[in-house]
């Protein structure tokens, strides 16, 4: 089973969760943690994993062999990201540009293209006190992390509750993270921002066709309006975490619930149970 | 005319209250929500739309059932894993259009992709531009650019002395697209650990595009140790913290009004904000570039 932990909105606890549930349910099942938020990965910080695995993430760039190049001007033509201009006697690649499609050496009429790789990120994999753990890293200064999350992805092991933590936000990266996922697991904070940004994240969740339930963080801070939301939508709230100064003072040294406050483990236990039975439901409705 | 762009790497560590008040502080600017996929400032700032505008950006391939051979060229080609049983996932297509290139039938077209909306809005603080990237869509650097232009655009024509950026989180395309060449980028941060984990990102970001940085603590009395590691970093790092603004429920009491803080009832949190406004404002005078393009 593959659960995300989304939010839309930045900061309501998302990492949190998804190492509290982690650590939560490691006696129980057999548990992955990946983090997909490649931007600014955190979840290390919380699980602190020893790191047995560095691998990089390359994407195909395309390198011209100017022996073989007529300059023709097909490759640059049909390069939909402009990353490719032909000038006289000269071409020049912008692989910063390039998504990596290779439209331009397949069809190039002389064979003059070949692909070469450049790095773009990091995947680092290892173990943290029961689970597995896997984290992408993008470089400083590139800006397309769905190549480096495509790559945390494949890590995924069928035999284990894998939990994503997502990035902020609803556009591609969120997307590419959330996809195949059994069950989005949204977190959100009970004040108008929170609420903006659950309603698009519940929007991105509904046209990938994924399930999704909500956790409140910081409850009692705010209004009612998330609750009520979610009542409208018939969006299941699946926990309330409350506005708390010590759990705000744990989150600040990096200290899941599950380790901070051991009382919180059966809630969380309660919680996959929960999505459990959301996502069986889901599967009988679906082959009914 | 200057730009500053106010970022923090982590999300909700308080951007966007901070740019709500610096509107109601700031004179003769234009503002400007560059987190597309996730804005919120409207919500405080509660802007009048002027002008709606269609954002068409990229696009998507489209099979045709009825010439598709089903020879399978496209789906074995395909590196974003786009195309399963001769239809294509606009989710996954990221329009490089390889497909309608090869196809043997010319079975695949290419259609533009409506990605988002852009607006010019009134509101009680000045103009405001803002937009709204489509549910899972792509191109949000884009979309950044666009609203940056129109910006710029404003400040130019009605004489308008600053452009102040409320930026999304994280360190990729858009962040790279809201921080090119502006005056000044405010990183805000927080005193946890995955706070300064970001803080150290997202300026280093900043001095790879050679933006110049001042950070700012947002809820410092949380955890004063860690206060004190974002000190030590940052006198490393040759930064100035321009200010330390206090842990308050003034500040969610005032987004449920819908009000900046600043014109919410005095506290800590509003005094430190102004003080924090008068700072950016004096090196933005003294030192800060104008705004390139």
């Amino acid at each position: 089973m593959i659960i995300s932990v989304a939010s839309g909105k930045g900061g309501t606890g998302k990492t949190l969760v998804a190492t509290s549930l982690a650590l939560s349910l490691k006696d129980s099942e057999k548990v992955q943690l990946l983090d997909c938020d490649v931007e600014e990965p955190d979840a290390h910080i919380f699980l602190k994993p020893v790191i047995n695995c560095r691998e990089p993430v390359f994407i195909p760039v395309p390198e011209v062999n100017e022996q073989k190049c007529t300059y023709c001007g097909k490759c640059a033509e049909v390069c939909a990201y402009h990353a490719i201009a032909v000038l006289k006697g000269h071409v020049l690649v912008f692989s910063q540009l390039c998504h990596g499609c290779g439209a331009c050496s397949h069809l190039c009429p002389e064979k003059a293209i070949c692909e070469t790789k450049r790095e773009m990120g990091i995947i680092e994999s290892g173990r943290a006190d029961g689970v597995d753990f896997v984290q992408g890293k993008l470089t400083i200064g590139e800006a397309m992390p769905t190549p480096v999350i495509r790559k945390v992805k494949e890590k995924a092991r069928r035999d284990s509750v894998v939990i994503i933590d997502v990035s902020p936000g609803t556009s591609c990266p969120v997307v590419e993270s959330i996809k195949d996922s059994d069950f989005c697991l949204l977190v959100t904070e009970p004040t108008p921002f929170g609420l903006n940004d659950l309603v698009l994240a519940v929007e991105t969740a509904r046209k990938l066709d994924i399930p999704c339930g909500v956790v409140i963080n910081r409850a009692g801070v705010g209004d009612t309006r998330v609750e009520k939301y979610c009542i409208e939508e018939r969006i299941p709230i699946m926990l309330t975490i409350p506005m708390n100064s010590g759990i705000a003072r744990l989150y600040s040294k990096g200290i899941t619930l599950a380790e901070g406050l051991p009382n919180w483990k059966k809630d969380f236990v309660r919680l996959f149970e929960h999505i459990g039975e959301v996502v069986h439901e889901g599967t009988c409705s679906f082959k009914r | 005319m200057k730009e500053l762009v106010v970022l923090s790497g982590k999300g909700g560590t308080g951007k966007t209250s901070i740019v709500a008040s610096f509107a109601a502080l700031a004179q003769k600017k234009v503002l400007a929500d560059c987190d597309v996929d996730a804005a919120d400032l409207h919500l405080v700032l509660k802007p009048e739309i002027r002008q709606d505008n269609e954002f068409w950006s990229g696009q998507v391939a489209v099979i045709d059932e009825e010439k598709c051979t089903e020879c399978g060229l496209c789906q074995e080609l395909c590196r974003f894993q786009a195309i399963a049983d001769f239809r294509v996932n606009p989710i996954s297509c990221e329009g490089c259009a390889f497909c309608s290139r090869i196809c043997p039938v010319e079975a695949i077209k290419m259609e533009e992709r409506l990605s988002g909306h852009w607006f010019i809005s009134d509101t009680k603080y000045g103009p405001l531009v803002h937009a709204r990237l489509g549910i899972a869509e792509d191109n949000s650097g884009k979309l950044v650019a666009t609203v940056r232009q129109q910006a710029r655009a404003i400040a130019k024509k009605q004489n308008r002395d600053y452009i102040i950026i409320d930026g999304p989180p994280g360190i990729g395309c858009p962040v790279i697209s809201s921080l090119s060449g502006v005056s000044l980028a405010l990183v805000v941060t927080e005193p946890t650990l995955s706070g300064i984990h970001d803080l150290d990102r997202v300026v280093a970001v900043c001095r790879h595009f050679n933006v110049p940085v001042r950070v700012c603590i947002n809820k410092y009395d949380i955890n004063e140790d860690n206060v004190r590691h974002i000190e030590s970093y940052c006198q490393k790092q040759g930064l100035e913290i321009t200010a330390k603004i206090p842990f308050d429920n003034a500040v969610t009491e005032a987004m449920v009004l819908g009000i900046p803080v600043v014109e919410y009832r005095a506290s800590a949190v509003s005094w430190q904000t102004e003080l924090l406004w008068q700072d950016v404002l004096k090196f933005m005078k003294k030192e800060g570039r104008n705004a390139s393009i």
